[in-house]
């Protein structure tokens, strides 16, 4: 039971690390939200009044007047009522919550999918290859996924569209999520549409993803085989297969699994690059857009979303470790 | 007991000095490390010595020349850019500061991984759960969104606040790692001894405790290196970086910018990621290499070569 208490602590402490470093950097840091805003209302023509200008930093929570403790106990109360404010960037008025709300399934639906695929595939191909120690399969998939583990997202990307996406004929599309003009719903060519546009970004998460899948649970096999309990089973005599995916396999994955869990959290983040270069309109890029338009009430939310996610990812696994590994119930 | 003293004392020079030069015959023994190391020194060369690489070029390869989205021939041999700059001699010249960001991310990074995992292991008690806590609260937090809102508000552009964030955001993984091994190494006997000793903590950790973890700091710089060149690289491609700057990452961002893709010029699109990838692969490769000779258990089987022996 403490061990829960302490991950629930845990949870509560660094969400509100996340929420503090969130209300001071744009007040730390050099030049005003309120400089950035005026700029930008200069820079598109239209003229806005100062009442105006202060009208939208108070949604975004910026009151230079204000006693900065009451900025930041009013900032805490509406980031955690959902309270996020009004978009002050290229969608202007907004609410932050519906443009979120737009993004969230594109990426959930494209990067969420290929990180679990790339997590399954990767955990079977990295338990086969530390099963069979010196194998040709143990010979080959470290160095190559060594390699494709050291790959620039951004870079696998521009080389999928330069082979498949770009020429006389290219074979597949290079941005957005569905071809224009097709009706959203589930008729087949806006669903093809959908498929066709996800493959090349998929593929591009795919491929850096797996490899650090494949290499810590080939490590993790390699070292559980060595264990006592293990050489027991094989004296019993109980069939390989048990013993691969059973006996070593099961407690190889245990360390994999908070990775994971942490990698689903960072589904939204780490995509950012992908989702910028094929111009996928999903989170990641949307953050992008938010830096660069210095949409800070959207900034905001995206990140207090982002790390909301790592932690109930985290949260969730370490439920599940209590559940199966009975160390982490003793140990308290 | 002053013979049991001495006795503790004399070998402990020789077990320091044994993991250095078995690491250096591990290396060269091991073809991943051989491999990654061969990489990394054609890299620290064309950073130090970019010259010797382009020697018609006189002047700032950052000079705009007058022919445009060439293809690659005989003179520019990866084309040139939308303002006629030589690729490959921008390519060369920005091996540098791709190279400085991953070491002097890597040592800093590495620098508060043990300063704090080992505080952590060493203190026990209330400073071990402050440590740990603060460790995980940071490998929690979202880095590159993190790192993408700090390089925005604190200007675009500047190099020493993107080495700041990187160590900042880079640190908390290898903490861990070494708060475990040097937990793992508080209960030994040769540590005990030297506390029977007397000697000073700050003597017992830096003299007794650190060499025995040497494979996992170098370990841990190098994933760290790995970490802010792709980092680095990524944000410069996002237009984070100084758009005047040597880097590949800035390069990436030009061709991205001037559509080199789109014009059919990929040698220009690719060639600046390739470098990165390269480089990211012979500090993932050297790595590797490392957990395997510090675990033994974990190196390829090598059937044939040992029965010809």
């Amino acid at each position: 039971m403490r061990f829960l208490i302490r991950r629930l602590g845990f949870f509560v402490l660094t969400l509100w690390a996340a929420m503090t470093l969130n209300f001071f950097i744009p007040r730390m840091m050099p030049g005003s939200p309120e400089e950035a805003l005026r700029e930008r209302f200069s820079k598109s023509g239209s003229v806005v009044s100062p009442e105006q200008l202060r009208t939208v930093l108070a949604e975004f929570g910026f009151d230079p007047d204000k006693n900065i403790i009451l900025q930041y106990t009013e900032y805490l109360k509406a980031m955690v009522t959902g309270h996020w404010g009004v978009s002050i960037g290229s969608s202007l008025g907004a609410p932050v919550t519906t443009l979120i709300g737009d993004a969230l399934p594109w990426t959930v639906g494209l990067v969420g999918i290929a990180t679990v695929l790339a997590f399954v595939l990767g955990t079977l191909i990295g338990t086969i290859a530390g099963w069979r120690r010196g194998g040709l399969m143990d010979g080959v998939v470290p160095p190559v996924f060594i390699i494709t583990s050291a790959l620039p997202y951004f870079w696998v990307a521009l080389v999928f569209i330069s082979l498949f996406a770009i020429g006389s004929n290219p074979i597949l599309p290079n941005d957005f999520n569905y071809e224009q003009g097709l009706t959203p719903g589930f008729n087949p060519p806006f669903i093809g549409s959908v498929l066709k546009h996800g493959i090349l970004p998929a593929g591009t998460i795919l491929i850096t993803a797996i490899g650090g899948w494949i290499l810590t649970m080939r490590n993790n096999m390699v070292t559980t085989l060595a264990e006592d309990y293990v050489r027991m089973a094989r004296a019993k005599g109980i069939p390989n297969r048990r013993i691969m995916f059973g006996y070593a396999g099961r407690n190889a994955f245990l360390p994999n699994l908070s990775g994971f869990a942490m990698s689903l959290g960072f589904v939204i983040s780490g995509t950012i690059l992908v989702e910028y270069v094929f111009n996928y309109p999903g989170l990641g890029y949307m953050f992008y857009n938010a830096t660069v338009s210095t949409d800070y009430p959207l900034l905001q939310a995206l990140f207090l979303l982002v790390t909301l996610a790592v932690l109930i990812c985290v949260l969730l696994c370490d439920f599940a470790v209590f559940l199966l590994d009975p160390r982490a119930r003793t140990k308290g | 007991m002053s013979a049991l003293v001495a006795g503790t004392a004399a070998p402990a020079p020789t077990a320091a000095r044994r993991p250095r030069g078995g690491l250096w015959r591990a290396i060269l023994h091991n073809r991943k490390a051989m491999l990654g190391a061969v990489l990394l020194l054609l890299f620290v060369l064309l950073a130090a010595f970019p010259h010797l690489f382009v020697p018609w070029l006189h002047g700032d390869p950052r000079a705009i020349g007058d022919l445009p989205l060439e293809h690659p021939s005989g003179k520019h041999w990866l084309g040139t850019t939308g303002l006629g700059q030589d690729v490959y001699a921008q390519l060369v010249y920005s091996t540098r500061e791709s190279l400085i960001i991953a070491v002097v991310v890597g040592l800093g990074a590495t620098f508060l991984s043990v300063i704090i995992g080992v505080s952590a292991a060493y203190l026990g008690g209330y400073a071990d759960d402050a440590l740990s806590m603060l460790t995980d609260v940071f490998l929690v937090l979202p880095t590159f969104p993190l790192i993408i809102v700090l390089a925005t508000y604190a200007g675009k552009g500047n190099l020493t606040v993107i080495v700041v964030v990187l160590i900042l955001t880079g640190w908390s993984y290898g903490a861990r790692q070494m708060r475990a091994q040097a937990l793992s190494l508080r209960n030994r006997d040769f540590l005990e001894s030297a506390r029977v000793r007397g000697e000073r903590q700050s003597y017992i950790i830096v003299v007794e405790m650190l060499p025995t973890m040497t494979s996992l700091i170098v370990a841990n710089f190098l994933g760290a290196a790995l970490y802010a060149v792709l980092t680095a690289a990524g944000l410069q491609f996002l237009g984070l970086g100084d758009p005047n700057s040597l880097s590949w990452g800035t390069m990436l961002y030009w061709a991205q910018n001037q559509g080199a893709l789109v014009n059919g010029l990929p040698a220009w699109a690719l060639s600046p990621g390739l470098a990165v990838a390269l480089l990211g692969v012979s500090f993932a490769l050297l790595n590797y290499a490392f957990d395997e000779i510090s675990n033994p258990a974990l190196r390829p089987v090598r059937r044939r070569r040992a029965r010809s022996h």
